[in-house]
């Protein structure tokens, strides 16, 4: 029998059921949280912190999308300390790696760049990093650049849970952390991977890109590919 | 008197940053100067390590003025790398980009940046020696100068979606067709823009006598000239073979194969300015000096092959002979340079197979080097990628027009410099004349521009031991 919570999302009482996160019951009830790791049709990680929320009686911020709901809880999804940390978050996202939209195959495809437009991110006041990080153009069809991951892992999420594949890890720790394919070997060497090319489809930014397609292009911009996946808060269309 | 330095910082209405350096002798008379380019940008640098797909959008911003000639000469040798040849309409659409892209820049340079100099002369005030002076004074010119840049800047918007840093040129072509309202809307543009560029032409003309003595100074020295020319020898600002004529009219080098550059061209650098100097070098260097651009077009070219601009090569070479010494006839040579281009943009645009869907060639990574040359609007420009079997970039090196120029502009700022600037009256005009010359070549520097002719202009004279003795400040 299916338990109903009764709780509250911004002063307003909402319901959800057991096993719903409050993401899930926030976009029910049109209440937009943003999100980048997060896509509906994939597990959740709770990796990119974007969606964090305030819940009373809890001194710390909790991700929605791995909250499960609870009876009574009173959770509130903005407010200045909320915009500050997730402005915050998605700062630390562009200087952790090298993000430079005007020449990036994403450019006005990305939900990194929507994100910042979205939270006025205008400038940066934490200091640049600029890692020397690397591309792996071996594979015939796809290519990644780290220099664009922000380490949301659908990818990862993608190739496992959908394809089946199991191509694409997580290898190393901190700043130094990696997506990989086949525990570290170069793509194009993979032995698993079917280059279905549901990787670059899912990918937020233009980390993994088609190759061949000049940035001009739009070559990042979505296509119905993978209509049982969608990003609930960048891409309602995709029906 | 003892020997000190006369300083300009920054020399202003050119693209980019850059100082000159006057040094006079302790008679005050001038002993050396030099143009020294100030900004640094280090793509060869920068894009180590991408993939070559990006390599023509990367490389289209090292200018807000000139994108599509870096777009051009990146594309080409991307197609090297991927060993294919665009479709013959993906080329000549490519052409038509190009030959805006000179067009707009020309007019830049000559109607906005130079002309207000032509027009009130090099000692006139300088409130009054600009755009808007130029504007009040002579509408007519001014609004010619607006209308070609327009022309211009309007078919790059078209073609390519945004007038700076359009990326519609990929490796292999280009990455949609013309369409035929875009080819109407452009051919309907052309006559105006062919009216006032020979309006100017006719005013430039009329004027050109009481230049007389500019012209003696400003760069007029013996030299090699270089630029692209098609296999029979006449113009050919997309493709083609090198030329290099001497001061003489013999070819020092003819038709050949641009790839093979290294061989001929060798890259100088000197501790006081971030430019290279590209020299001949058989001629060694520093005496290897050569010059590009419109002036070198015309002198290199057997023709131009569209009839208007033929005629009015003609009257060129009947006025300053086959090969002119002066970098002044600069001017000259644009003005000429722009007819041919937008003739050239409608016999293009009037081609059969204009709108044919066939624009570009796919494929992956052939070949591990690739060399990319086109004229831009200052110049013979060359771009060259190593690549890894992924395709990503290991190496670049860039050779700009006005890398080419290098040796001659400090030849030319010190002629003029001898000829007009006198330690004892430093005045306005003596140091416009200074940066004017450079202006000839309108180098890109790859930066912004006073195009408002707001001088802001330093001068300093600083003798033997530092103390400044005079200076000037506008």
């Amino acid at each position: 029998m299916t338990t109903v919570h009764t709780f509250r999302i911004n002063g307003s009482d909402v319901a959800g059921t057991d096993g719903q996160s409050i993401l899930a019951v926030a976009t029910e009830n049109g209440i937009d949280i943003p999100t980048m790791c997060h896509l509906d049709g994939l597990s959740d990680t709770g990796s990119c912190r974007l969606c964090v929320v305030e819940v009373a009686g809890s001194s710390k911020l909790t991700p929605a999308c791995t909250t499960l709901v609870s009876e009574g809880m009173d959770v509130s999804t903005t407010s200045e300390q909320l915009c500050g940390y997730r402005r915050t978050i998605i700062e630390m996202l562009f200087l952790e790696r090298n993000h430079i939209c005007a020449v990036c195959v994403a450019n006005n495809h990305c939900d990194l760049q929507n994100l910042a437009e979205e939270l006025k991110l205008d400038h940066f006041e934490l200091p640049v990093i600029a890692p020397k990080v690397g591309i792996d153009a071996s594979h015939a069809l796809f290519a990644i650049d780290h220099n664009r991951c922000i380490m949301c892992v659908r990818c990862v999420r993608v190739c496992d849970e959908v394809e089946g594949a199991h191509t694409w890890d997580v290898m190393g720790s901190g700043i130094g952390v990696r997506v990989v394919t086949d525990m570290g070997t170069p793509w194009g060497e993979s032995t698993s991977c079917t280059s279905c090319g549901k990787c670059v489809q899912v990918c937020p930014t233009g980390a993994l890109f088609e190759k061949g397609r000049s940035i001009g292009e739009g070559s990042k911009e979505r296509r119905p590919f993978l209509p049982y996946l969608k990003n609930q808060a960048q891409e309602p269309e995709l029906t | 008197m003892s020997s000190s330095k006369i300083v300009i910082d920054p020399v202003t209405r050119i693209e980019g940053h850059s100082k000159i350096t006057i040094q006079l002798d302790d008679q005050g008379e001038v002993v050396d100067a030099q143009f020294h380019v100030t900004q640094f940008r280090g793509f060869e640098r920068i894009v180590e390590g991408r993939p070559i797909h990006e390599m023509p959008s990367i490389m289209a911003r090292i200018c807000g003025i000139c994108p599509v000639s870096h777009l051009i000469a990146s594309a080409k040798a991307c197609d090297q790398i991927l060993a294919v040849v665009p479709p013959p309409t993906g080329i000549d659409l490519r052409r038509v980009l190009n030959l805006a892209q000179i067009v707009q820049s020309n007019a830049l340079s000559f109607f906005h940046l130079s002309s207000p100099d032509l027009l009130f002369g090099f000692e006139a005030d300088p409130e009054q020696r600009n755009i808007i002076g130029l504007a009040r004074a002579h509408p007519q010119l001014a609004r010619d100068g607006v209308g070609v840049r327009r022309f211009g800047q309007q078919i790059i918007e078209w073609l390519g979606g945004k007038r700076i840093h359009p990326g519609w040129v990929v490796p292999g072509g280009v990455d949609a067709p013309l369409e035929a309202e875009t080819r109407d809307r452009i051919l309907s543009t052309i006559p105006e823009a062919i009216a006032a560029i020979e309006r100017a032409l006719a005013w430039y003309k009329s004027s050109l006598v009481q230049w007389e003595d500019e012209a003696a100074s400003f760069g007029d020295f013996r030299s090699a000239f270089m630029g692209l020319v098609d296999q029979d020898g006449n113009i050919d600002h997309y493709d083609g073979l090198l030329r290099v004529m001497d001061a003489d009219g013999h070819y020092l080098a003819d038709r050949i194969d641009p790839t093979t550059y290294t061989d001929y061209l060798g890259e100088a650098v000197e501790p006081w300015s971030y430019l290279k100097s590209t020299y001949w070098k058989k001629l060694g260097y520093p005496d290897g000096v050569y010059r590009v651009g419109p002036l070198a077009r015309m002198i290199v070219a057997g023709q131009l092959g569209t009839p208007r601009a033929d005629l009015e090569l003609d009257e060129f070479r009947r006025r300053l002979g086959r090969v002119p010494s002066s970098s002044f006839h600069y001017h000259y040579a644009r003005l000429i340079d722009a007819l041919y281009a937008a003739e050239r943009i409608e016999e293009l645009l009037l081609g059969p197979d204009i709108l044919s869907p066939r624009v570009r060639s796919f494929a992956g990574i052939n070949s591990n080097e690739g060399i990319g040359v086109s004229e831009a609007p200052r110049g013979t420009l060359l771009h060259h990628y190593k690549v890894d079997d992924d395709g990503i970039v290991q190496w670049a090196n860039l050779v700009i027009a006005t890398g080419h120029n290098n040796l001659a502009m400090n030849r030319s700022v010190r002629q003029v410099a001898k000829r007009y600037v006198k330690s004892a009256q430093l005045t306005e005009p003596m140091l416009n004349r200074v940066e004017a010359v450079i202006r000839c070549y309108d180098p890109c520097l790859s930066c912004s521009t006073h195009a408002l002719g707001e001088m802001a202009l330093h001068l300093q004279l600083i003798g033997p031991t530092g103390t400044v003795l005079d200076e000037i400040r506008r």
